[in-house]
């Protein structure tokens, strides 16, 4: 499950028109107008169309809901406001400070940050706290081959990562809904664990300002909202960082903040969600279906650390 | 004789006006979700059922205002021809309120009793919205002529100002299922409040 193999969607059809078409049989087959409405030829292309291997009907969630239905509080509450709002968002050059517990303590320029390491693609369910998901063809290296790179000493236990602070570009910073910047952290086995990765593109193209450019964390295991977007700043710390939503509402956002059915948020149940698109809630899945990761949390009481 | 005739010849237009107009919410919606906003524009629509839900729940509490606001309108105006339209009114509320239960029932909840009763009583502010919509049953249920006859006019109309509490916490309904409080419920609390204050006010001058 964690590397992928297929014919990239880019090389089938630019993927507005495939996947609109796909949601528009969705839709128009819950209208009972499925089969007068859509022709043959449209249906083979579904058939042909990429699924995440191995498992149930993970459709890909369309470039225009990957790319246009955010939560990026430094541009805006609304879902809609990042794409409006980041589009002269600057992203060349950046640079990324390594510190902290670690051997190589300097500012890198991103590229050289990156550089040599495999850029693979990897579709995951990016489900959020608030009750919806999405499936997402990111494309992005293993945190890990990085981690390994910088050399991190015996001291560090955690990882850290802080988001741009940038009230000019980022008008949502001027209102103080949370502690800026924004910053999210992970247990170095959960940094280790190789379905982590970081960010640079997703379907294929570099990732659009809205989505975290130019580079940002994705633990498919966990809320959405660990994914830490616009890095610049990755510490190593022996002690656990304090973490954005944590630090504003401890009651409801946990610092470990995995996907579990059975741990409701205080005001809404966690069991199912909707796939963005879809009519009907699914059911949502331990671990966001990412069973593998559970040896990471053994022994330890999941409602108490979540 | 003869204007009085021409007056009702007019009715039957603008009624078949207030009915699409009532229903327009809905061909809205339609086109949106099934037909990519080819005749009304507007966004990709990401979450259909949000959409529903927010539109039919507007929709629903737009209608319960207007179907408030007949009387003042006519007390103020003095036009009668409103007055008939009042019931049509309070039944697309009614509409509007049961498309936005049974979306919620059906594709949040599966229909699944169960769930959808711990997740009313646990949570307040679904529960204010659904008691709104229970209080809006017998009022939908005896808009008929024939049940204002059986009732007479005094029973009916006193169990018609069930509507009130009804206004009441779909407002409230609103203003709670925000994560911050927001601006756009509390500007509908106030035209509740305008609503009806103004009736407390007239009756407290007759």
């Amino acid at each position: 499950m964690s590397e992928t193999r297929h014919p990239h969607p880019s090389e089938v059809t630019p993927e507005s028109i495939y996947v609109n078409r796909r949601t528009f049989i969705k839709r128009a087959s819950l209208a009972g107008i499925g089969g007068s409405l859509v022709a043959g030829g449209v249906w083979a292309r579904q058939k042909n169309a990429p699924r995440v291997e191995g498992t149930f009907d993970d459709d890909l969630t369309p470039w225009e809901t990957v790319t246009g239905y955010n939560n990026f509080y430094e541009f805006g509450t609304g879902k809609s406001d990042p794409k409006k709002n980041a589009q002269d968002f600057r992203t060349d050059p950046w640079a990324v400070e390594v510190t902290g517990e670690v051997r190589e303590k300097r500012t890198f320029p991103l590229e050289e940050l990156i550089d040599g390491l495999t850029i693979e693609e990897r579709i995951y369910r990016m489900r959020c706290v608030e009750g919806w998901s999405m499936v997402i063809p990111w494309n992005g290296f293993m945190l890990k081959d990085l981690i390994e790179r910088l050399g991190p000493t015996e001291d560090a236990n955690y990882i850290e990562f802080t988001t741009l602070l940038d009230r000019q570009q980022m008008p949502g910073q001027n209102s103080p809904i949370l502690p800026w910047p924004y910053v999210e952290a992970l247990r170095m086995d959960e940094a280790m664990h190789p379905l982590t990765i970081l960010a640079t593109g997703v379907y294929g193209k570099d990732l659009p300002p809205q989505n975290g450019a130019p580079i940002r964390l994705v633990v498919p295991w966990k809320y959405g909202f660990k994914g830490a977007k616009s890095i610049v700043k990755i510490r190593f710390t022996k002690r656990q960082p304090r973490t954005t939503w944590n630090e504003a509402i401890p009651r409801e956002y946990g610092f470990y903040a995995n996907v579990n059915p059975d741990v409701d948020h205080p005001r809404w149940s966690q069991a199912t969600e909707r796939r963005l698109g879809e009519f009907f809630r699914r059911d949502t899945l331990m671990f966001n279906g990412y069973g593998e990761v559970a040896s990471l949390y053994e022994g330890m009481d999941l409602r108490k650390y979540y | 004789m003869a204007p009085r005739a021409k007056r009702r010849d007019r009715i039957p237009a603008f009624k078949s006006l207030v009915w699409m107009a009532s229903l327009a919410p809905v061909a809205v919606l339609a086109d949106r979700i099934f037909l990519f906003g080819q005749f009304t524009g507007g966004a990709f629509v990401d979450d259909p059922v949000e959409l529903i839900q927010h539109w039919t729940g507007m929709a629903a509490m737009i209608f319960l205002f207007l179907t408030l606001s007949i009387t003042p309108l006519r007390r103020l105006t003095g036009i009668n021809t409103s007055q008939r339209f009042r019931r049509l009114l309070g039944l697309f509320s009614f509409f509007y309120a049961s498309l936005h239960v049974f979306s919620y029932f059906i594709f949040d909840q599966r229909m699944q009793l169960g769930p959808i009763a711990e997740d009313v009583l646990e949570r307040n502010w679904i529960l204010v919205g659904f008691l709104a919509w229970i209080l809006l049953i017998p009022l939908a249920v005896t808009s008929t002529g024939g049940w204002i006859r059986r009732l007479g006019g005094k029973r009916w109309n006193r169990l018609h100002r069930l509507i009130y509490p009804a206004a009441v916490l779909i407002v409230l309904h609103f203003i709670w299922q925000t994560k911050v409080l927001e601006m756009e419920p509390l500007i509908y609390a106030g035209i509740l409040v305008v609503l009806l204050a103004g009736r407390w006010w007239v009756r407290r001058r007759t």
